[in-house]
């Protein structure tokens, strides 16, 4: 069996994202939408990983601690948000919030 | 070995991230939250075969750990039904799936065409030790500035999440 090499985790990492996106744009439950973006997010995590390690340096790695400090706030001011809106809204369809429709 | 858990840690990613986006069998929230955790621990085991032994453990105590019990009690406090009425439109998903497939297919490609960098010899470990004296020299100031931004999440989602008083 041939080794693994970049490629192979960047081909990981592109199926990984285009899942995500597959859940933004077909879900129609705010917190399902918000798992396709934490899936983003940690397809691009794994590619600066496994850049860092086939590139031979340990600044990636560094990035990715910073990217998951910020998505942790990000995770925790939005799900305040969906929750502000369910109150209002009482629902977590993206279709009920048209507010701001002609 | 090493090639052979690439394979299996690589299948179960996307396997349990397909199931976690588009689950065909349950629409509940609950079920797409347990299969983030399943994603984020088989990604934490790619971040292992990389060498990459502090992230992995980060990545289990803060998604796994953390921003789950944040996504479940929210579900929980929402009181969120399986939404059994709200079914995807035909439209919606027949674009996103061409979209999303036109788009993996050009990653694909133009990344298995491009050249191949082979693994260098001496490798750089990921431990403890090394992260630390990076991030507390060359990394501080940005280092300083993630903590700031926690305590600005952290008033935004108690100002955001207080009931309205008036």
């Amino acid at each position: 069996m041939k080794s693994v090499g970049l490629e192979h985790y960047l081909i990981v990492c592109a199926l990984l994202f285009c899942l995500g996106l597959l859940g933004v744009i077909i879900q129609r439950n705010l917190i399902v939408m918000y798992m396709g973006l934490e899936l983003m997010l940690n397809a691009a995590n794994l590619a600066l990983v496994a850049c860092s390690h086939f590139l031979n340096k340990l600044d990636g790695q560094i990035l990715v601690f910073f990217v998951i400090t910020v998505a942790a706030a990000e995770v925790a001011v939005g799900l305040a948000l969906i929750v502000a809106i369910c109150r209002r809204k009482q629902s977590t369809d993206v279709a009920d919030l048209n507010s701001l429709k002609l | 070995m090493e090639t052979t858990l690439f394979y299996i840690f690589a299948a179960l990613t996307l396997l349990f991230g397909f199931l976690c986006v588009a689950n065909p069998f349950s629409r509940n929230p609950v079920t797409s939250a347990m299969f983030l955790v399943l994603t984020m621990i088989s990604i934490s085991g790619l971040f292992i075969l990389l060498q990459a032994f502090f992230l992995a453990a980060v990545q289990i105590l803060v998604y796994a750990g953390a921003v789950m019990v944040l996504f479940l009690f929210v579900i929980m406090l929402l009181d969120l039904k399986e939404a059994e009425h709200t079914h995807v439109r035909k439209v919606a998903l027949v674009t996103g799936l061409v979209s999303v497939m036109g788009l993996g297919v050009m990653l694909v490609l133009s990344i298995a065409g491009s050249g191949i960098v082979e693994a260098p010899a001496k490798r750089a470990i990921g431990d403890t030790k090394l992260l630390g004296q990076l991030l507390f020299s060359k990394y501080l100031l940005p280092f300083e500035i993630v903590s700031v931004l926690l305590l600005v999440a952290m008033i935004g989602v108690i100002l955001l999440s207080r009931k309205e008083a008036k």
